[in-house]
């Protein structure tokens, strides 16, 4: 696959919490306490002219897997939908589009969530890893390894959101027991029925003791 | 979903001046139950104010009780130490609750603010009186298995909060804190944060336009420390509730000096059921008091309601 990826590290001097239209509006509000004057309606409007209104299709920088990405796109544009339509990160899945079937499930600032429910606008300055962003090279993460030692899917649709899933479930210290394991990745559906394999691929990764 | 404007704001006065600006605007924290419904048209909502970078923070101990900050989300909530183990049936409400991913991105105050599962409130096809009002309630004789059967009207028959959290809270006289446009804060028992339909069912909370949710704080009490929340459902983990059940008991030397219970799933709101406490306070803590049948466990305004056959 193209990456179409470019590192800059430079996008972000402060790291990866840097984001200059939040310090804008941090700014703004300082000065806006000292602005704010009776009728409340006026104040509003005042606000609106002051702070940065994100309206129509918009520049947003997404931080993907370590590489600093820019789209164009409206407010109501998910995070699900920026990664597949506009940086071709077509791993995340989108089954439901309503935060039930997990096949979304990405990591956002190291937390697991639905992609689907989150907006675009609102990932900006945050660290997203998606399941392209696992492997180190040609050598995968040891969750996709044991996807495949356990033949953990059969037609894969939900594998990706179960792997990123899993991930975050090993990580959290949720996978100690197979029911613990059944409980914690009941966000993700499998309509295949993988799911006996699928807790194998998640117990071996745990008895290994990996830590990721 | 609509298209709408996205802002970002600091402070509630910021928060409450766009609402003020723009009624038909909507706070978003997590944006699991928002999104949700915008996506299936719903909801529609002009402008999203994001209310995330409130100091609306926090999960601390206070001289009246545990104070959990609004913008907290369910996951951090629930395995917060304090909260296993100074109120369990607050944890395992959270725990229990929807999927990690979802419990990860969802406040508390959110959670507190969501929706029927009605599945003709869910479908914008149906006639729906919360969400046209005087547009009909096909719920009375239509699909009603997971409905409402306490605190029902002839208006609508749907658990308006189909939530775990809130049944735990109303259990343990868990207090809202509300902030209006003003910056004036009030304290509102979550047993009366939410409303019966009545004529009304488009009203759920005593919420005003605009006016946000601050906090919420859990009294320290014995029954909260010896409390549980029990969830039946359709399968063994993330489902909704058909019923459940959050009980906190004072046991000392055998019997129970006081008791906490609420049910969810079964009324309009989240529902005490001060009759089971009544039964439960100075009875000896043994199975045959818990076992024992009640003739009338709860008591609560309802109607008939006519079952269609299937």
């Amino acid at each position: 696959m193209t990456d179409h990826s470019t590192p800059d590290p430079a996008a972000l001097p402060n790291g990866p919490n840097h984001d200059g239209r939040r310090s804008f509006i941090k700014q703004a509000t300082g000065f806006l306490g000292l602005a704010l004057a009776p009728p409340l309606i006026s104040q509003a409007e005042r606000l609106t002219a002051i702070s940065k209104k994100v309206e129509g299709v918009t520049e947003m920088r997404l931080k993907v897997n370590g590489a600093v990405r820019t789209i164009q796109a409206e407010p109501r544009v998910t995070l699900l939908d920026a990664l597949r339509e506009r940086l071709d990160l077509t791993g995340s899945k989108k089954g439901c589009d309503h935060g039930q079937c997990g096949a979304c499930t990405v990591l956002v600032d190291g937390r697991r969530v639905n992609s689907c429910l989150t907006l675009a606008v609102m990932a900006q300055g945050k660290e997203i890893t998606t399941v392209e962003g696992l492997a180190n090279g040609e050598e995968l993460h040891p969750l996709q390894q044991a996807f495949i030692d356990h033949d953990g899917f059969q037609c894969g649709y939900c594998t990706p959101g179960q792997i990123m899933s899993g991930v975050a479930c090993l990580k959290e210290g949720h996978a100690k027991t197979d029911g613990d394991i059944r409980e914690w990745m009941s966000g993700n559906l499998c309509r295949c029925g993988a799911y006996p394999n699928i807790v194998a691929a998640i117990r071996q990764v745990e008895k290994s003791g990996f830590k990721s | 979903m609509n298209n709408f404007s996205y802002i970002q704001v600091n402070s509630a006065k910021e928060a409450t001046g766009y609402r003020q600006a723009t009624p038909q605007a909507a706070y978003i924290a997590g944006g699991t139950t928002l999104l949700d419904l915008m996506k299936g048209n719903l909801e529609e909502h002009p402008q999203l104010v994001d209310i995330n970078l409130l100091p609306f923070k926090g999960i601390e101990q206070t001289s009246d009780g545990l104070r959990i900050g609004a913008m907290e989300r369910m996951s951090d909530v629930g395995e917060h130490p304090l909260v296993l183990q100074q109120y369990p049936a607050v944890s395992e409400s959270l725990l229990l609750a929807a999927s990690p991913q979802l419990r990860n991105m969802a406040s508390i105050g959110g959670n507190m603010m969501q929706r029927t599962r009605c599945g003709y409130f869910r479908d914008a096809a149906f006639p729906c009186n919360k969400r046209v009002p005087g547009s009909g309630c096909p719920a009375q004789e239509g699909n009603n298995h997971n409905l409402a059967i306490l605190g029902t009207s002839e208006a609508c028959i749907a658990t308006s909060y189909p939530g775990d959290l809130a049944v735990a809270l109303a259990a343990l006289d868990a207090v809202m804190t509300l902030e209006n446009a003003k910056g004036k804060q009030r304290r509102v028992p979550v047993t009366e944060f939410y409303v019966l339909p009545g004529k009304t069912p488009q009203r759920e909370t005593v919420l005003e336009p605009g006016e946000l949710i601050v906090a919420v704080t859990i009294p320290a009490a014995a029954h909260a420390r010896r409390s549980t929340y029990l969830k039946v459902r359709e399968r063994s983990s993330y489902a909704y509730a058909l019923a459940s059940a959050a009980v906190g008991l004072d046991v000392q030397n055998g019997t129970i000096r006081s008791a906490r219970v609420a049910l969810g799933g079964v009324g309009t709101k989240p529902w005490r059921s001060p009759e089971a406490e009544k039964v439960l306070t100075g009875a000896p803590a043994t199975e045959a008091t818990f076992r024992a049948p009640r003739p009338r466990p709860c008591v609560g305004p309802s109607h008939a309601t006519t079952t269609a056959s299937k």
